[in-house]
């Protein structure tokens, strides 16, 4: 990571009609908080982030859910284990604890991801995870700002995925 | 209904919502493509991907066999469709499934998976609300990314409200999207297998690609325990870091995005836990992922495909669609008369030979003609055009017809090829055009009459409604051959060559050009030469065309031994020389007469860059004048250089911006494709009328350019190289 990246990540994000804020390690829960639109449902992030300050314990998200309550949950807070600065992506991994509903299921995808893993660009992004795909046998999702659709007549945000992200990215280093 | 009759109805019924769409698309082309730093590279590097997966098929599925089935998964090749379908639907009939939900795959409506399910009492539901609305519609895609382009958002809500029963009216696009999620989101939650597509697949991993922008297919996958994928072998690429530059590439080049808002990478089954959506008990984490994959791979003619030399490169085709936001005619008729059973656009040609065979392609190849805007816009560097020619070709030798004799007499052809009559006429373009002269104005006259009219439009198609060229007594090898050279002490030498039209029946612009090159003191012959084979080649006449060539390339020749320049006046006959020759001449004379051919603005550009006594010739002072630069003329990048003699000479120049204006040689003369024709040139009459532009006097490069403004305006337009002299 560098400034230049991070800069260049949130001006992507802007363009694309996703919104990003800055947090420090210790304000994260109270942060995450502010950015709900309740219900709220979310999945364990210190698992994929590593660091149990980033943790969802003490908000109001209803950690690890059950269906229903995904269905009727408004937001939805997961973690991503990259972004790309030059496009703006944050890459979401489909986990067993069901990251990928919890991402796709909502109106309002929280994402959150540390400033250390936004990397400059796409050739970067997809050689991190090619090496990881061969030794893990994993997935990921490159997600763009909202899901959209140009079928109805011209463009709207929010068709099947959801209509909002908000990218919280945490100082770590 | 006759083919003009079919074209009439498409244009009036979905002909603005195509053209609306369309161009969007090719806009956001141009604008997201130029916001990389390295556009060529990154095309230059798909292409070789593709050309060395293709080339090493057979290796890489046994390589994707195995990372598939050792994440667990099977694979399947299909030998067709039956052999597909029987696949899926013992499948779905294992996992005992009621519903399979669907996100957007042109592999699965090539193999029509739908009606095969629904046969065994599935319901199928299309989760793509492009492809709902068409579902729901009961008709087939237009475009090969935005299937319903074809639709106006007023058409749609009318469609919803006479299939649903809603409590309010559903008017904007916002209401129409919500009430589609809601109602599929419900289908979606209850469904059993997941069907989708592939964009790509890596053999390495046994990973594959989705691009999407809905959401959709990441829920087809997320929400069911069955997975089934649907692709053509010819999605296989090595290695995960191979999918770079066509995730960089094919939302830019399809619908003008930088990336559409999902890139599924995943490598099934997915550890996504299967759940109950009723259940309000079990935590999400507590429920297993079990999950099965197949994917289904179908050959359906691609292997075939791959061992032919001409329709190769159709593999490579990633469907971005670049090709029919290009394509003008495209743009005027979509996918519903340009496209065959399931693809469309000007690569739909090669995807529907190689799959459905020539029948197929036969119905709607002539629409591509050979203007060349999508060569430079494919992102894997496909030359498509040649395809179209090539089938076109293959087509001919096909049909061929009752009446050849009658042709053969007026217009002999050195080939037989099997052309049927319109075809051979326009193809041998240059008996005529000797007859022409030979006999004007008599001809001229003759051509005129009603009765001629009736007649040539009755035995070879060609619209009454158009103006027949007048083909000139004095042809511009016989004007020259009567004059002294002026040029003393010559800074270049230079060889004019006088092509089809500026020989007989433009020969101003010939003369305008000897003299423009004389005054620039460069010492010029215009000997005779054979025509180009141009006009055969848009025929699909191939080898009359390679003839032709061979010809010309002999002819030339000793000139170039000589130590002379070619330079064309006639931006399609330079195409041919730089470009086209490549396929029908040897590689060394293609070589040299390649980079040793100008088109004449170019050629003048260059020697004012180089020294040449800008005075010599005309300025402009300043006057304002309109620029429409010539298609294939655009692909080589050389409107730069017209645009530049014209500034340099003081003029203020306005440019068109349109793909096409339309005529494209023989194509706008026919009289199925006469009304498709004037539609296209609407456009570029739009941009020639628009405030700024509708005093300026019009000048255009190329011969079916200025024939199709002159039909358009009041204004009769010229050759940019007659306002350097007079």
């Amino acid at each position: 990571m560098s400034t230049s990246a991070l800069t260049q990540f949130e001006a992507a994000l802007d363009e694309l009609g996703a919104s990003a804020t800055h947090v420090e390690r210790d304000a994260f829960g109270d942060h995450v908080e502010e950015l709900l639109d309740p219900p709220a449902v979310g999945v364990t992030l210190e698992e994929t982030l590593g660091d149990d300050a980033l943790s969802l314990d003490g908000t109001s998200v209803s950690v690890d859910p059950t269906p229903v309550e995904l269905r009727e949950a408004t937001t939805g807070v997961t973690a991503a284990t990259l972004g790309i600065a030059d496009y703006g992506s944050v890459v979401l991994t489909p986990t067993t604890r069901g990251s990928e509903l919890v991402s796709l299921f909502v109106d309002r995808h929280v994402v959150v991801v540390r400033a250390s893993d936004v990397v400059d660009d796409m050739k970067t992004a997809v050689d991190t995870l090619a090496v990881e795909f061969r030794e893990t046998g994993g997935s990921a999702i490159v997600a763009t700002g909202p899901s959209a659709t140009a079928d109805m007549g011209e463009l709207v945000q929010g068709a099947h995925g959801p209509r909002e992200v908000h990218v919280v990215v945490v100082e770590d280093e | 209904m006759s083919k003009a009759d079919d074209i009439r109805r498409l244009m009036r019924t979905e002909g603005a919502a195509v053209a609306a769409n369309a161009q969007g698309f090719n806009e956001g082309r141009y604008a997201s493509v130029a916001e990389l730093d390295d556009y060529e590279g990154l095309k230059a590097e798909a292409r070789a991907i593709k050309e060395d997966a293709i080339e090493r098929l057979p290796e890489l599925l046994d390589q994707l066999r195995e990372s598939v089935e050792s994440n667990g998964g099977t694979m399947y090749v299909a030998e067709d469709a039956a052999d597909a379908n029987d696949y899926i639907r013992s499948v779905v009939a294992d996992r005992d499934a009621d519903r399979v939900v669907k996100s957007k795959s042109m592999t699965s409506e090539e193999i029509e998976v739908n009606e095969a399910l629904a046969a065994d009492g599935v319901d199928v539901v299309e989760t793509d609300l492009g492809e709902w609305v068409l579902q729901l519609a009961d008709e087939a895609p237009s475009h090969i990314v935005a299937p319903a382009i074809h639709k106006s958002r007023e058409a749609i809500a009318d469609l919803f409200a006479e299939r649903f029963d809603t409590d309010e009216p559903l008017e904007t696009a916002e209401d129409l999207t919500h009430f589609a999620r809601e109602r599929l989101g419900e289908q979606i939650v209850d469904a059993q297998v997941g069907l989708t597509g592939a964009n790509f697949l890596t053999a390495d991993t046994g990973s594959m690609a989705l691009v999407t922008s809905e959401g959709n297919a990441r829920k087809t996958v997320a929400a069911t325990d069955t997975h089934v994928a649907v692709a053509g072998v010819e999605k296989v690429v090595p290695t995960v870091e191979d999918l770079r530059p066509f995730v960089e590439l094919i939302g830019r080049s399809g619908t003008g995005q930088d990336i559409t808002s999902y890139v599924s990478l995943l490598t099934p089954p997915v550890d996504t836990p299967v759940v109950d959506f009723t259940d309000d008990e079990t935590p999400l984490s507590a429920f297993d992922a079990d999950r099965e994959f197949h994917l289904v791979l179908i050959d359906n003619g691609r292997m075939g495909m791959r061992e032919d030399d001409q329709l190769r490169e159709t593999l490579y085709c990633i469907r971005c669609s670049a090709c029919s936001n290009s394509c003008a005619n495209f743009q005027s008729v979509g996918g519903h008369a340009f496209g065959g059973e399931t693809y469309s656009g000007g690569i739909a040609t090669g995807w529907e030979a190689g799959i459905e065979g020539y029948d197929t392609a036969a119905e709607f190849n002539d629409l591509c003609t050979g203007c060349t805007r999508c060569v430079n816009a494919c992102p894997v560097g496909i030359d498509i055009p040649w395809i179209n020619t090539v089938v076109r070709d293959r087509i001919n030798r096909r049909d061929d017809e009752a009446a050849e004799w009658l042709v053969d007499g007026l217009t002999p052809d050195e080939e037989d090829e099997g052309a049927p009559l319109q075809k051979r006429f326009f193809g041998n373009f240059e008996t005529v055009a000797k007859l022409g002269s030979l006999t004007a104005p008599v001809s001229n006259w003759l051509a005129k009459t009603d009765a001629s009219r009736w007649a040539m439009d009755l035995a070879l198609g060609i619209d009454p409604r158009r103006e027949l060229p007048e083909f000139q007594r004095e042809t511009l090898v016989d004007w020259f051959a009567g004059r002294e050279s002026r040029v003393a002490d010559p800074t270049r030498r230079v060889v004019l060559y006088p092509d089809l039209y500026t020989n007989h029946v433009q020969v101003e612009r010939g003369k305008a050009a000897v003299r423009v090159l004389e005054a620039l003191s460069v010492d010029v012959v215009v000997p005779p030469v054979p025509s180009s084979g141009r006009a055969p080649y848009s025929q699909g006449m191939v080898a009359t065309a390679t003839d032709h060539a061979e010809r010309v390339s002999d002819a030339l020749a000793p000139h170039l031994d000589d130590g002379r320049d070619v330079v064309v006046v006639e931006p399609s006959d330079h195409a041919m020389f730089t470009r086209e020759y490549a396929r029908l001449v040897d590689e060394e004379p293609f070589a040299r007469l390649s980079a040793n051919s100008y088109e004449i603005l170019e050629y003048v550009y260059g020697l004012l860059e180089n020294g040449a006594d800008e005075s010599a010739v005309r300025s402009g002072d300043g006057a304002e004048i309109a620029y429409h630069s010539h298609c294939q003329q655009r692909t080589l990048g050389l409107e730069t250089y017209t645009v530049g003699v014209l500034e340099r000479l003081g003029y203020d120049v306005a440019t068109t911006d349109v793909e096409c204006c339309g005529m494209a040689g023989s194509f706008g003369y026919k009289s199925d494709y006469y009304e498709l024709s004037m539609d296209v040139g609407e456009r570029l009459r739009d941009q020639l009328v628009a405030d700024d532009v509708r005093d300026r006097p019009v000048v255009a490069s190329g011969t079916s350019c200025l024939e199709q403004i002159d039909s358009l305006l009041e204004r009769q337009p010229r050759h940019p190289v007659e306002l350097l002299v007079e």
